[in-house]
Parts: C-alpha cells; sequence; structure tokens
C-alpha cells in the first residue's frame, strides 16, 4: 500500500509535524493544567467566560483563528510590534509562530480532559489530605495528580493528534517552508496541487493510520473522556 | 484555656448557622441534632474546612479570631468523614501513613504498630486496594489513618452512618475503646441517639442552626425542656458497675448510687464499669411497692418534674438517690389518677435495660 519510502522532503515535513506537536504539547500541559484546576475548582461567575474561550477554537474555524493570529503577530498586531521591538522579528512564518497557533489552536483538547478528571475527583480528597497535614502543593501533587492521570493522558493524547492534524492555522500564518514551516498537512496540500497523487497518498495513509493508532490506544485504555 | 471553645457564624442560602458551645479537654462530646441542624458545618468548621466568621479555641491554642485563621493542614486535628475517603491510589498502608508521614518527628506519639492492634488493622495492612475493603474496614483504616497524625482533638463526622447494621456493631467495640485510650477531646457528630449515649459524656444539642443546650450527657438527656427528651427513644443513661452474676438464672446485677438493676447476664467481670439505658416508654409509676410482679427491677423514686407530651401523654422525670434520675412516658390519664405531684416518693418499674458497653 505504502511507497517503499518517502522523499527527502516529506520525511522532512513529517519531523517537523512531530517537533511541533510536541513542543506544542508539552506547551499545553504546562497551560492547561492551571486553567483546568482553576476552571474545575473555582466558583466565580466569570469561570463561564473564560470557559467559552477556551471552548472557542472548537467552534471557530481555524482559517479564522489564523487570520487573527497573523494580524496580532505581524509587523502592525499588538504582539508584532512587542517582538519587533525585542529584536526577535516577527513570528508568522516561523516555527514559534506555528507553536504559538498550535498550542491555541489546541487547547480546549488539552484543558477539557484534565478539567474533567478535576471534577470527578470532588474536592473531597484534598480535603481529607489538608486533614492529613498536606498542604496545597502537597495535595496537589499527592493527590490531585494522581487521580488525575487518565486525564492527562487523554489529555496529551488529544492534543498531540489534533496538532498533527492541523492545517488551517499553519496555512493562515504562513506554513510552507521546508524545514521551517511545512507540516504534513501543508506537504499532502501541495503534492495535490502538484497532481503528485502518489506522495500524497504516502503522506495521507500514514495520517489515517497514526490517527486510527491513536484513537485505538484511547478507547482500549478506557481513559478517553471526549471533549464536551 | 484548657478544651475547645467554639463561636461561629455562616450565612447560608437558606440557613444560617450561629452556634456558640464549648467542650471538655477530654472525653466525647456529641454534636447532636436532625439532619439540617447544622452540625457537619460546625465540625467543619472547627476543621478549618469551611470559613465562618467568628473564633475558636483549642487546647489554649486560637486557631481562628478575627482574621487570624489557621489553616487546615496546620490544626493538629484527627478528622474522619461519613464516608472513609481513602485515596484510592495509594495502598491500605501507604493510606495509614499518609498523615504520618508528614507528622512532624518530634510530634508523633501514636505509631501504626499501636493503631494496627487498636483498630484490628493487622490482617488489613497488606491490601494494595482499598475499594476492596468492607465499608467498615474501610471505616476503620479512615480512623487509624486520622490516628497516625497524633491529632490533640479527634473530630469524626457521622461515622457511622454510612455504614449498614452489621458493620456498626462491627465498629462501635473500636470506637468505645478507643475513646477510653485516647487522652484528647473527641468531637462526635451524630444524628442516632444510641450512638450518642453509648459513646459519648457530653452533649452539644444543635437545632436549626443554634446551640439549644450543651452539657454532661445524662443531665442534658433528662432535661424536659429539650426536644431530647421526647424522641421516640428517649431515655436515662446510669453509670452503673457490674456486681454480680447469678449463674442459676443467667442474670447480671449492676449497682449504681441509690439503687441495682438486673440485666441478662453479662460478660463483663465484677468490678467494670458500664452504661445503662433505660428508655422512657420502659417505666412505668407505681404509688406503692408492688408485691407480686414479674417486673425484677423496682427502684425507690422521686418526682423531679412532670411535662406534658402532645395531647395523651406526659413524660415524668424521677431522682433515684441522689445522682440518678429515669425518665417515664405515661398517659396524661395515669398521671390523674395516681394524682402525680413533683416531690412525691414513688416506685419506678423498669421493663427493660439496654447495657450500652
Amino acid at each position: 500500500m505504502m511507497e517503499s519510502g518517502l522523499a527527502p522532503d516529506d520525511l522532512q515535513a513529517v519531523w517537523l509535524t512531530l517537533k511541533l506537536a510536541a513542543t506544542a504539547t508539552c506547551l499545553l500541559l504546562l497551560i492547561a493544567t492551571p486553567l483546568a484546576w482553576w476552571l474545575a475548582m473555582s466558583r466565580t461567575w466569570y469561570k463561564g467566560v473564560v470557559s467559552a474561550m477556551v471552548a472557542l477554537p472548537l467552534v471557530v474555524p481555524p482559517s479564522v483563528l489564523g487570520f487573527y493570529l497573523l494580524l496580532l503577530m505581524g509587523p502592525h498586531g499588538a504582539v508584532g510590534e512587542l517582538t519587533l521591538a525585542l529584536h526577535l522579528g516577527t513570528l508568522p512564518f516561523t516555527f514559534a509562530g506555528l507553536v504559538i497557533g498550535s498550542v491555541l489552536f489546541s487547547l480546549p483538547f488539552a484543558v477539557q480532559p484534565i478539567q474533567n478528571a478535576f471534577e470527578a475527583m470532588g474536592r473531597r480528597p484534598l480535603e481529607a489530605a489538608a486533614t492529613l497535614r498536606a498542604n496545597a502543593w502537597d495535595r496537589f501533587a499527592s493527590v490531585a495528580l494522581p487521580l488525575a492521570r487518565p486525564g492527562f493522558l487523554t489529555a496529551i493524547i488529544l492534543a498531540f493528534a489534533h496538532t498533527v492534524g492541523e492545517f488551517g492555522v499553519v496555512l493562515m500564518l504562513g506554513g510552507n517552508i521546508p524545514g521551517e514551516t511545512r507540516v504534513i498537512s501543508v506537504a499532502i496540500y501541495n503534492h495535490v496541487e502538484a497532481m503528485e497523487y502518489t506522495a500524497a497518498h504516502g503522506l495521507a495513509i500514514g495520517m489515517v493510520l497514526f490517527s486510527f493508532v491513536v484513537l485505538l490506544g484511547l478507547y482500549l485504555s478506557g481513559g478517553v473522556r471526549m471533549v464536551r | 484555656m484548657n478544651g475547645v471553645g467554639a463561636h461561629f457564624v455562616l450565612q447560608r442560602e437558606g440557613f444560617t448557622l450561629d452556634a456558640a458551645f464549648s467542650a471538655p479537654a477530654v472525653g466525647v462530646t456529641a454534636l447532636f441534632g436532625p439532619s439540617g441542624s447544622g452540625k457537619t458545618t460546625l465540625l467543619r468548621c472547627i476543621a478549618g474546612l469551611e470559613r465562618a466568621a467568628g473564633s475558636l479555641h483549642v487546647n489554649g491554642e486560637v486557631w481562628q479570631n478575627g482574621k487570624a485563621f489557621v489553616p487546615t493542614h496546620r490544626r493538629p486535628i484527627g478528622f474522619v468523614f461519613q464516608e472513609a475517603s481513602l485515596f484510592p491510589h495509594l495502598s491500605v498502608r501507604a493510606n495509614l501513613e499518609y498523615g504520618y508521614k508528614r507528622t512532624r518527628p518530634a510530634d508523633r506519639q501514636v505509631h501504626l504498630e499501636q493503631v494496627l492492634e487498636w483498630l484490628g488493622l493487622s490482617r488489613l495492612i497488606g491490601r494494595s486496594d482499598p475499594s476492596s475493603l468492607s465499608g467498615g474496614e474501610r471505616q476503620r483504616v479512615a480512623i487509624g489513618r486520622a490516628l497516625l497524625t497524633s491529632p490533640r482533638i479527634l473530630l469524626m463526622d457521622e461515622p457511622l452512618a454510612a455504614l449498614d447494621a452489621n458493620s456498626k456493631l462491627d465498629i462501635l467495640p473500636y470506637l468505645e475503646r478507643l475513646h477510653r485510650k485516647l487522652e484528647i477531646p473527641v468531637l462526635y457528630v451524630s444524628h442516632a441517639l444510641d450512638e450518642v449515649v453509648r459513646l459519648a459524656d457530653h452533649l452539644v444539642l444543635l437545632q436549626q442552626g443554634r446551640v439549644i443546650a450543651c452539657g454532661a450527657l445524662s443531665e442534658t438527656l433528662s432535661r424536659l425542656d429539650l426536644p431530647t427528651a421526647h424522641l421516640d427513644d428517649a431515655g436515662a443513661m446510669i453509670e452503673a458497675v457490674v456486681a454480680q452474676h447469678d449463674e442459676a438464672y443467667s442474670l447480671t446485677r449492676l449497682d449504681f448510687a441509690g439503687g441495682s438493676l438486673w440485666v441478662g447476664r453479662v460478660a463483663q467481670p465484677p468490678g467494670t464499669r458500664v452504661r445503662a439505658r433505660v428508655l422512657a416508654r420502659d417505666v412505668s409509676i407505681a404509688m406503692q411497692h408492688p408485691q407480686a410482679s414479674s417486673i425484677t427491677n423496682i427502684l425507690e423514686a422521686r418526682i423531679d418534674e412532670i411535662c406534658d407530651e402532645g395531647a395523651d401523654k406526659v413524660v415524668v422525670r424521677m431522682g433515684i438517690g441522689s445522682e440518678h434520675v429515669l425518665l417515664s412516658r405515661i398517659t396524661r390519664r395515669s398521671r390523674d389518677l395516681l394524682d402525680l405531684k413533683v416531690g412525691m416518693p414513688v416506685y419506678a418499674q423498669v421493663k427493660s435495660v439496654a447495657l450500652m458497653a
């Protein structure tokens, strides 16, 4: 079915995609964990506002998100002016720009499973830990994290897989530079545009298999709690 | 100041807690009241799990006063929840040791071997999954886990309420032994009068978020102005000593200042202190000593107080000797037929005695 080997360009795209997904997933865990904790534990009215903002990428087309990120990070956007002032250049058409876009795009896929796990755990185990002399950090590390482990597993898998498959945000943020921003989905698009169907197949079937394996793993492990 | 002094005010939707009470430095103080009376909330305030306005001192330390608030994990408490709330990701041993490891070595006065013995946990400590334990076993592990922090006060929130009758009977003797062994105050939340009578020395009575009475158990239980005297299972508690066994009839005599009671043969040897509970509905009143009666237990008594209950009943409080009291629930007609008056000498006929320990 698959070609015996991928062209060096395509291999580079595969490698870049994996690097992007891994980087974005790590950043997502750092951002999503405190955010999910706050959403699960807080009782303030503006929790709903934050939840809606986190969930926005589920509904808004990726091209729309990419479009506004492009404006924001471009030379005339607020973020762009800041990065220019810091002599960092602008973020669109760079790997770092793609990472930022991917993190925002996949945020709900990381936040919601973790938040669900924290909510399912409830306050009781934390209260019990507090009566047993555990301070807040200790309670989080020794009780909340282990009890929410299935949620973290789901979040990692979903965030990684979702980043691997994204297309719209990448394209809008200028993703077609080999080795910098040309990820698998863009490479497939290029092949199809150039009528190179065999090469497109090689990458496309790989994506299908990858996605199937990820979902199979999720369902077999029983740890899946899909986004609400 | 030793013991516990607490006053909390908390506003919730449809519920106001405004409760003040004190409890002695030793013994078991029951927080007793119907569900919704605020007893659990009060206990959670003492643990620092709820933040109410007010003040709290325990064994001479201020835990809360104005803005000062000692967080839960710095309070030397042991807390037992209604559901055992064991950590599902930890083994039985790791659950037991969770708080022990977090207690400063210098403060550790209770050790694992002691707790295993007190609570009969030696068989269970090897279990890796706490969900494989029965309800009663889980609660015993939870109690052991709390004790292993060497608490200076033990807070128990209806620890038996979630258990079936068998598990309750299984765990009660452990609690009784524990309370005799521990030299720390225990606050015990319950809505079951029999548990309270069995375990408590002091009683704090709650109703709709307020403390309506607070005092020694037997005194408070026999106060006719309080709702406890008018519950279906209302009664008096008498502290007595096992005096003599009658092997021929398989009976045991219990002595107390002012009289004695015969009960079915008990296992405890003579000299053991026990609690006898006599329900108000099991006591009748006679003006003369009955000459021929199947009732064994007839005590000389004196009427202290009579209180109407509903349209047809009255509850009578009688003094036995100088220290003990009995309650009797009789019909209003009997009271009028016998023309019962406060101060009258009478005979209390006790149909049934329940031994609590």
